[in-house]
């Protein structure tokens, strides 16, 4: 099957950038270096592809009921101009993926956005269209993947940047607020939203306006690398190795993510979680830092200091920034208590580690 | 982009190169493969006096998006190791074929069934 590209496909190869087969797209994983690419964005600013996110407009009477009944967050707390992150999980509460909701500002298209993984865009549109359906409500669930790229302009000075190329005073936009503008001449949707950790923005225009957009942007171009190194320092999760339906099955209180669960609300899976919510879960998404040479991966074991196994680690690298091993792994809810002592099992031999509260960057 | 592929070593094609010096084998990656891996973060290697057998991995190589095997492009012993990478596993990006090197070896047999330079280039295309 042939990969899904970019409309920016073309430039990132003119600028020299490798690519990968992430979520079935072929993007860019580094233009230069991960680590030059990851510093930028921590000391000033990185610009990120990110058109290989879903793009899902919902529209119509009922878009506010229909979305909230398929996300965990609560959508009728959005005013216009307002973005929320979610999970969207199935009716035993396990995720499925995780988004972010915005409730698109007058003078663009469609009333709800939600931005779901890599790939994932064509399923959602289904369970969207599918509960719409059953439910029987009026909405219009449209898949603008192909229609829409999406740059994020990310680090310290992301905002400034993002300023001098708006009509819009994008230093009045408050976090997770998005606004319509125009971006490099172009009509766009401007967020104060993002996956590094940083200040920053995320920005949707039509395909054929990608290439201004993406120039316009005036800093250094990064590529998958240094977004999962930088999600990683977040605490952020990657759907498909810290969650998944089938191999990594998690509610979201497992994996640390209860903030987004809005119980009071009704949605799939809510009966299943606020019976979890309770007692808490049984495990935890925890950081660990490793304390001997080596470096965390997915799928290494986690062992108790006299060699019992307790979990795995989900997502791992050397953190650029830190200069240290760190990773990601669920572990019994005992061993959510920063300096534990544990073991990571890097190629057969047990290293020594200790959980860290995450972010691991404060 | 082409990558440099000196003439003095030959080559694996799992990109480990082999270069005859003194009656030992010196070993490292090329310069095509530290490219590829991206940056270095860590390598481990065997100790001195070990045994290592051809095509069969000797060490490891990771990066900060990726972990590698090194296969060995001889068989022999390890006579020396190149310890700088303990703390500077950035200069096998840096100087693959110099300060990047990673052991040297006291060879059982010879260099015939490598790849030669312009063999291995032509991989690398």
């Amino acid at each position: 099957m042939s990969l899904r590209q970019s409309p920016l496909r073309s430039a990132h190869e003119a600028t020299g950038a490798d690519f990968t087969d992430f979520g079935g797209w072929e993007m860019p994983v580094d233009f230069d270096s991960i680590r030059t690419e990851h510093a930028a964005v921590r000391d000033s600013a990185g610009k990120f592809d990110v058109s290989h996110m879903g793009q899902v407009v919902v529209s119509g009477p009922d878009a506010a009921a229909l979305t909230g009944r398929l996300t965990t967050n609560d959508v009728q707390e959005l005013g216009p101009g307002e973005a929320q992150y979610a999970a969207i999980t199935d009716e035993s509460g396990v995720m499925l993926d995780d988004t972010v909701v915005y409730r698109l500002p007058d003078g663009w298209d469609g009333e709800y956005l939600f931005v779901p993984n890599a790939g994932h865009d064509g399923e959602m549109t289904d369970r969207w269209v599918g509960h719409r359906d059953r439910w029987g409500l009026e909405a219009t669930v449209e898949n603008r993947t192909e229609a829409y790229a999406m740059v994020a302009v990310q680090g310290p000075e992301a905002r400034d940047l993002a300023d001098r190329e708006t009509e819009a005073d994008l230093g009045s936009l408050g976090r997770f607020e998005v606004t319509a503008t125009r971006v490099a001449g172009a009509d766009a949707l401007v967020a104060r939203t993002g996956y590094t950790g940083e200040d920053g923005v995320e920005v949707v225009c039509e395909v054929e306006d990608a290439g201004a957009v993406w120039s316009a942007a005036g800093c250094r171009p990064c590529g998958l690398g240094a977004r999962d190194t930088l999600r990683i320092e977040a605490g952020f999760l990657l759907s498909g190795q810290d969650f998944h339906p089938e191999e990594e099955p998690r509610t979201p209180y497992e994996a640390g993510i209860g903030f987004a669960v809005a119980l009071e609300t009704e949605f799939v899976g809510r009966d299943a979680l606020a019976a979890v919510a309770d007692d808490g879960p049984a495990e935890l998404l925890v950081g660990l830092t490793l304390d001997e040479r080596g470096v965390p991966r997915h799928g290494y074991p986690v062992e108790s200091p006299d060699g019992e196994r307790v979990g795995h680690v989900t997502s791992g690298t050397m953190s650029p920034t830190l200069g240290e091993p760190i990773g990601l792994a669920y572990l019994p809810r005992a061993y959510d208590e920063p300096g534990r002592e544990v073991c990571v099992v890097v190629r057969d031999e047990p290293k020594k580690a200790h959980v860290t509260a995450t972010p691991f960057l404060s | 982009m082409s990558f440099e592929v000196p003439e003095d070593c030959r080559y694996l094609e799992s990109h480990e190169w082999a270069r005859p010096e003194n009656g030992t084998v010196r070993v490292g990656i090329s310069d095509f493969a530290q490219d590829e891996l991206g940056d270095v973060v860590f390598v481990e290697l065997p100790d001195e006096g070990d045994q290592i057998e051809r095509e069969e991995a000797f060490g490891v190589v990771e990066s900060i998006k990726a972990v590698s095997d090194i296969y060995a492009p001889v068989a022999g012993t390890v006579v020396e190791v190149n310890d700088a990478l303990v703390n500077e596993p950035e200069l096998v990006n840096e100087d693959p074929y110099g300060e990047g090197w990673m052991v040297a070896v006291e060879p059982e047999g010879d260099l015939e069934g490598l790849l030669s330079p312009a063999e291995y280039r032509e991989q690398t295309e």
